[in-house]
């Protein structure tokens, strides 16, 4: 019995006569498909030869010859050399010392080369050597193998060659002598003896000819300073070891001030022996890796801390000098108590743009008779003069300038008036630029001349008065390169070649007791001759009065130089590029810091967007008549109210790839090279899109991520428990130790190796060398901007910055204890929403995070393809060629440090960095595998390391020596922070250390049992 | 009938090839006879030419000139032959015995003989008599011999074999072992003819089933088959997979034919002096072409009879040395280095994945273990191949079974004393002190 039932689709369908229905029966789809239009029109279609059959063929026979094709190995050729040089041995690295100096960096540095190729930067550790690499400096290593540098010289926008640069340029300077008319050769700081000699020698040849120098980060009023009180255009050399207080006064001291490098000195004193470590006090406008690190830190801008130290002054010195009342009045008359009580054993250091500041620095540490001031081995390595700048920037303007030869400098993109610089540079007869780059300024002038890289070149450097640094190449020109000596030499009509200049400058001048070989060897001299510098009689009090007269203005704009780029050299160096500032975590970017008041004051805004990436406003920044627009913000805890911060580097446009052409340059606002300026700030539509790697900002109060005390309980409490609690865990109801309860049955450890890591959180200054080593040493491939803002970042080793939400740390603890019910006044609820914004001058600290090698990894146990296993010697393994890319892995770490190649990232052309490039790729390590697509990697401490250090002692039928082992990581570590080691050989520092009672494990109650272990912080409030 | 053929066919096939193999048999005496009749004839005029040994001159000649003379050609110093013609006596036996003293006493002969070769000075020999230098200039004065080859070859005509090969041999022998079988199939149906003829008729089977029926009737059977058939293809496609990638056997042509046969079978060259970075480093190392001059200075040309060795495998040694001396830029004639080089562009023959660390040094310094054991019987092979298999599994099972050479290496001490008490065992294998992980061969 069917049912007469009618089902109906639409009203329309019970209208008979309706069309539509009749439509609808008789065609599927309502429209036309529109087939045509995605397959091409039809005329063509059908004149195709090519019909669908054949196309599948031609499909499947393409596949099956690639399948085919592919069960054929390839063949794969090997040359050896031709002569084997003798001390090359095909697989073993070779080390040659030399010494780094770009006229911002310097450092005293082994060069690890591997077949001729440098490939990787390491710390020359023998006596006399004190300067460690910085993060650039262990960048540099790329930034030889950059393929963007020039190299051929050029002649108006052309190739030419050697011979024609020389033919003119030696014409050039013989009509210049010839009508008396004015030669300037323009360098950075070169601090380099035998340069100097030549160019004293060029200017006999050239008697209208004078020598500039021009720092692009000047330290000119510093230099002014120190020359009108002791004699001398040098820096004053400190020892932070030797102090007990340390007052910075707009100081980063840990970062680029005075060019850096006081960290090892620093650490020394900040890790409590015998229960005392120094007190670092910070007055900053910026947060600095300096304040970062202080015990404590008072924000104020550079017009308050003016007033700041002529208070110190006439406190210390006891001079009266009429001070206007300060906000923080109570604080610095203490601080200025502490450093009297400390006499000698206090130093006081300033970073303020001001000659006048300068001086005052200078008297305070002579009356404190400081220990760590050293006025007699000064620094060398700044020398530019502000003045001689400004005036050749008007000679030129006045067509004054006949020949202009400029040497590693680019005036053109690091003068704030550029186009005055650039405007001058026409009106020379004849402009030459020796650059690495066909930068902003060799591009503008008629001859540019490629350098080599520093690795590339002969030089000798003297950072310290009377400690001569050799530099020497390490791979023979990469490029039809010429370095400025070499010039110098052809143009002053010399046959001689640098180096024998350079050698012979030394063995008649520099060196005594010591082989030129045993120079080069040790890539070091320290000559015994010292100097005294006696103070003159400067007239303080003026200073002091003429400083007291210092405005605060509205919006004070601090410019300071990036952990990452600093001045701006190694802009196309993908390294630093993707290096997350240890401040700010952003990378890829410069920007506008300012504090949380302020912006919400001109409503400038940063948030996290549905994707987890940072977003900020754009402002433009005005000074004077100099616009800079589209600057993005960051909201920075620490900033100082009333002022903002930018960093200089960015913004460069000339000779760099596409990717790296990021930020603004701030150079435009360096007026008069003062990093201090008064500007006004407007909001502009539009946000920026940051590739931040951490948004979470604050500990939250888990007090157990990163432990502290003070060092006044540290002292006074013997039972480390108190300060140092291990974490519990309830079993049948009782509280017992976390480390004690295990899942599973351990394994004997005691025999052979066993590899631990100790950090240091009291000595690590956050400040990335490690970071960049571990680039370096295991290939870590960069991933570009718009990765790092998906969180895809590669760092195999990170450094976590947290701040406190409250005031400090302790204080944090403290209000999540008291979390009391959801709601009210103590609720978690809204608590922990307001926890997770930092204080506005909160407490910072660094957490450098790779692989903990967890002895019980969760890693390991879900992985279904067992790729990564344990290791009797304490490492947890990643077999990459086994990985099948499930991430169960970096789901199941409790400390996020796997990582995951989602691409290719090498000789693929959507990744443009150095590993698609055949120079680029120079730089691999051949010890390490480079990765694939789809496969997870993380740190491997240095297995390769490890490896190689066994094999030497087995080879060499020995035990491994006590401390021989090390990470890239652990050698970078220029304060000691990181300690690596076997913690079997009981007589290692690391065995040592991890029997200290500030030991801890990070995530301890997870019970991982990780050989990576933390050390509490202490900090002396 | 028709199936077989004709006979006559086979038996003509037969002939032929009998007639090809006594062809080169005969080519073989030519050879052996030819040699013993060139041999008087050059053995008459020493006699005449010289009061000297001549046979006791080429032992002398071996051992103290040899390194830096030849008889032909340039060497380090000039070529001898002839020499007794070109000085007198007296002249030679001061020269040999001390030249430093008759170029200083400004002998004009002698001071354009000693600037002509770069002023190397010739070695001073005062231990041979008289009667030495006269055995060794007799052996000079021989007249250059006939070129041996060369007399074999004309009269065998033909050049290709060059002597019975394996292969041909088992080919007559497989074309005898046919011939057998049709001649046993051609006897059955001759047989069977003088049966039917005879009237004898053969008891007649049933008709059955042909087997092919048979076989697909019985349901179980056909199962089976299948199923094995399945098995041993599924077998013979793993075993065909495995193999992708493994390179067992892998004997490219090189740019230089090098045989390690001659090296370091025939004369007994130690491996490592030519890859002397397997000591130290990862790498086994290609030598650089300054290695191969350290000798090939002096050897510019082979014996005879390794020239003749080297026909077998169809290899010139001369042109091939001439190689080496083109890449490395040496001019023979002028006994110089021209600095004209060309890297050789060697085949790679073990090719280690990128994932794969392996460090010679680590086993061939401080395990002591024999290259043959990996390469295998190197000094055997004219052409270098890949012996092992070079896949995990064999790595591995090395690793197993190897005990560690623990004695003399203080690195081991400590450890093999606390490992041999954890396994109780005095022995410790590769495996036991962690050669398994993963990660000490793949990072």
């Amino acid at each position: 019995m069917s049912s007469n039932k009618k089902y109906w689709k639409s009203v329309e369908e019970l209208n008979d006569k309706s069309s539509i229905v009749e439509t609808l029966r008789n065609n599927e789809f309502v429209e036309p498909i529109p087939t045509d239009e995605f397959l091409g029109d039809k005329d063509s279609l059908s004149n195709s030869s090519t019909s669908r059959r054949d196309f599948l063929k031609y499909v499947g026979f393409s596949t099956a010859a690639a399948s085919l094709a592919a069960c054929e190995g390839p063949v794969i050729k090997s040359i050896p050399y031709v002569v084997q040089p003798e001390q090359i041995i095909p697989g073993i690295a070779d080390y040659y010392a030399t010494t780094m100096f770009d006229g911002f960096d310097f450092a005293n540095i082994l060069v690890k080369t591997r077949e001729g190729r440098p490939i990787k930067i390491e710390n020359n550790t023998i006596e006399g050597a004190t300067f460690s690499a910085n993060a650039r400096v262990h960048a540099s290593v790329l930034s030889m193998y950059d393929n963007m540098r020039l190299k051929q010289p050029k002649m108006n926008q052309k190739d030419t060659s050697w011979s024609e640069v020389d033919a003119k340029v030696k014409a050039s300077l013989a009509d210049a002598k010839a009508t008396g008319s004015q030669v300037v050769l323009l360098t950075g700081t070169l601090a380099s003896p035998s340069t100097d000699k030549l160019i004293a020698e060029f200017i006999t040849n050239n008697p209208s000819a004078k020598h500039v120098i021009y720092d692009a980060v000047s330290s000119s009023e510093a230099l002014d300073a120190f020359e009108a009180v002791y004699g001398e255009r040098a820096l004053a050399e400190y020892d932070f070891s030797k102090a007990s207080t340390i007052v910075s006064v707009g100081a980063d001291f840990l970062g680029d001030w005075q060019g850096g490098g006081y960290d090892k000195g620093y650490a020394q004193g900040r890790v409590p022996k015998q229960g005392k470590m120094s007190k670092h006090i910070q007055l900053e406008a910026n947060m600095t890796l300096s304040g970062a690190a202080a015990d404590k830190r008072i924000p104020m801008s550079t017009a308050e801390q003016k007033l700041a130290l002529v208070k110190i002054f006439s406190l210390v010195t006891g001079s009266p000098v009429s001070v206007g009342k300060l906000a923080n009045d109570a604080e610095i008359t203490k601080i200025a108590e502490q450093l009297n009580q400390s006499g000698s054993k206090g130093v006081l250091v300033s970073g303020i743009d001001d000659k006048n500041a300068q001086m005052l620095v200078l008297a305070i540490n002579a009356k404190l008779n400081s220990e760590a001031f050293n006025p007699n081995q000064t620094r060398q390595i700044r020398k530019g003069s502000n003045q001689a700048v400004a005036q050749l920037v008007a000679d030129l303007n006045a067509g004054k300038v006949h020949t202009l030869i400029m040497g590693g400098v680019n005036p053109v993109y690091t003068l704030a008036d550029r186009k005055a610089f650039a405007d001058g540079l026409k009106k020379a007869k004849l402009s030459v630029a020796i650059s690495l780059k066909e930068d902003e300024t060799a591009s503008l002038t008629t001859i540019a001349a490629p350098a080599p890289h520093y690795l590339e070149s002969w030089g000798d450097v003297e950072i310290i008065k009377g400690t001569y640094g050799v530099t020497q190449p390490t791979i023979r020109p990469l490029f039809n390169s010429r370095q400025l000596q070499d010039n110098l030499l052809v143009w002053n009509g010399s046959d001689k070649t640098y180096y024998d200049y350079l050698k012979e400058t030394w063995s008649t001048g520099i060196l005594s007791g010591k082989t030129w070989n045993q120079a080069i060897h040790d890539g070091i001299f320290v000559s015994a001759t010292a100097s005294t510098n006696v103070a003159g009689n400067a007239d303080y009090s003026s200073a002091a009065s003429a400083l007291a007269q210092a405005k605060s203005s509205p919006f004070e704009l601090n410019l300071y130089t990036k952990t990452g780029m600093g001045d701006g050299q190694q802009a196309n160096n993908p390294w630093l590029q993707e290096f997350p500032d240890p401040i700010t975590r952003v990378s890829w970017d410069n920007y506008l810091t300012i504090s949380k008041a302020d912006a919400e004051k001109i409503g400038a805004q940063n948030e996290i967007v549905a994707n987890g990436g940072l977003n900020g406003s754009y402002v433009t920044v005005t000074v004077g008549n100099t616009k800079l627009e589209k600057v993005p913000v960051i909201i920075q805890p620490g900033q100082a109210k009333g002022t903002v911060g930018l960093a200089f580097g960015y913004g460069k446009k000339a000779a760099l790839k596409d990717a790296m052409q990021v930020g603004v340059n701030a150079y435009a606002l360096y007026k008069g090279f003062n990093a201090t300026q008064t500007v006004s700030i407007t909001l502009e539509d539009g946000e920026h899109e940051f590739a931040s790697v951490q948004s979470q900002k604050t500990l939250m109060g888990r007090g157990d991520i990163i432990k502290e005390t003070t060092l006044t309980i540290f002292n006074t409490e013997k039972d480390a428990k108190k300060w140092n609690p291990p974490p519990m865990v309830s079993i049948d109801h009782k509280p017992i130790e976390a480390t004690k309860v295990d899942l599973w049955d351990s394994f004997d450890r005691s025999v052979g190796h066993h590899f631990n890591l100790s950090i240091d959180l009291n000595s690590c200054t956050g400040c990335g060398a490690c970071v960049i080593a571990c680039h370096a040493e295991n290939n870590v491939p960069v991933v570009g901007k718009s990765e790092v803002r998906r969180s895809r970042d590669m760092h195999w080793l990170r450094i976590d910055r947290y701040y406190s939400s409250e005031d400090t740390f302790a204080e944090d603890v403290k209000r999540k204890e008291e979390f009391d019910g959801l709601f009210g006044e103590k609720g978690s609820l809204g608590g922990f929403g307001e926890m997770e914004s930092p204080a506005e001058n909160p407490q910072v600290v660094f957490q450098p995070v790779m692989c903990q090698h967890c002895n019980h990894a969760p890693c390991e146990t879900v992985c279904p393809v067992a790729a990564t296993s344990h290791s009797r010697q304490g490492q947890n393994h990643m077999a990459y060629n086994r990985c099948v890319g499930t991430r169960y892995c970096a789901n199941n770490c409790p400390y996020k440090v796997r990582r995951f190649n989602w691409f290719l990232y090498n000789k693929n052309n959507e990744f443009d960095f150095h590993m698609n490039d055949d120079l680029g790729r120079m730089v691999l390590n051949p010890d390490v595998n480079v990765r694939s697509r789809g496969v997870m990697e993380k740190c491997s401490m240095c297995i390769q390391m490890t490896q190689a250090t066994i094999l030497k002692a087995k080879k060499e039928g020995r035990p491994v020596s006590k401390d021989e082992f090390q990470t890239a990581c652990s050698n970078a570590c220029s304060t000691g922070a990181m300690v690596f080691g076997d913690v079997n050989d009981k007589e290692s520092e690391v065995a040592k250390l991890v029997e200290d009672d500030r030991m801890y494990h990070l995530l301890e109650h997870v019970g991982t049992k990780p050989n990576v272990f933390y050390h509490v912080k202490v900090r002396n409030t | 009938m028709k199936k077989v053929g004709n006979p006559n066919s086979i038996s003509r096939v037969l002939l032929f090839s009998l007639a090809f193999v006594l062809t080169f048999s005969i080519q073989i005496f030519a050879q052996e006879a030819a040699a013993p009749a060139a041999e008087p004839a050059a053995a008459a005029p020493v006699a005449a030419a010289a009061s000297g040994d001549a046979a006791a001159g080429k032992a002398l000649f071996n051992a103290q000139c040899a390194a830096c003379h030849k008889l032909d050609a340039k060497m380090t110093g000039p070529a001898l032959r002839g020499v007794g013609d070109k000085y007198e006596k007296e002249w030679l036996y001061k020269w040999i015995r001390n030249s430093a003293d008759l170029i200083k006493s400004g002998d004009e002969r002698a001071n354009k003989i000693f600037n002509e070769f770069n002023q190397s000075p010739m070695t001073a020999f005062p231990q041979l008599s008289n009667a030495d230098i006269d055995n060794i200039i007799a052996y000079t004065m021989e007249p250059i011999p006939a070129p041996v080859v060369d007399v074999a070859a004309v009269p065998g005509g033909k050049v290709e074999g060059g002597g019975i090969s394996n292969e041909v041999i088992l080919g007559a022998l497989a074309l005898v072992l046919a011939m057998l079988v049709v001649m046993l199939f051609l006897v059955n149906n001759v047989l069977s003819k003088i049966a039917k003829a005879n009237g004898i008729e053969a008891i007649q089977k049933e008709k059955s089933l042909p087997i092919w029926k048979a076989f697909a009737k019985n349901q179980f059977l056909v199962l089976v088959t299948v199923i094995f058939l399945l098995l041993s293809s599924a077998y013979f496609a793993y075993g065909w997979f495995m193999q992708i990638g493994v390179d067992q056997n892998y004997e490219p042509i090189q740019p230089i034919h090098y045989s390690h046969r001659i090296h370091a079978g025939d004369n007994g060259i130690d491996c490592k002096y030519c890859h002397s970075s397997a000591r130290e480093s990862k790498h086994s190392g290609i030598p650089s072409l300054n290695v191969c001059m350290n000798c090939h200075k002096n050897i510019s040309e082979v014996a005879e009879s390794t020239l003749a060795e080297g026909k077998e495998y169809g290899v010139d040694y001369n042109i091939e040395i001439q190689k080496l001396y083109d890449a490395v830029g040496w001019d023979k004639a002028n006994q110089k280095y021209t600095g004209k080089t060309q890297p050789v562009k060697w085949v790679r023959i073990h090719n280690l994945p990128d994932l794969v660390y392996f460090n010679h040094a680590q086993h061939v310094t401080v395990g002591g273990i024999e290259c043959q054991t990996c390469h295998g019987p190197v000094e055997e092979y004219e052409y270098q191949k890949q012996f092992a298999p070079l896949t995990m599994g064999w790595c591995i099972n090395c690793h197993r079974e190897t005990d560690v050479k623990l004695q003399d290496n203080d690195y081991y001490k400590k450890i093999h004393e606390e490992l041999s008490k954890k396994y109780g065992v005095d022995k410790l294998t590769a495996a036991q002190m962690g050669g398994l992980e993963c990660g000490k061969c793949h990072y």
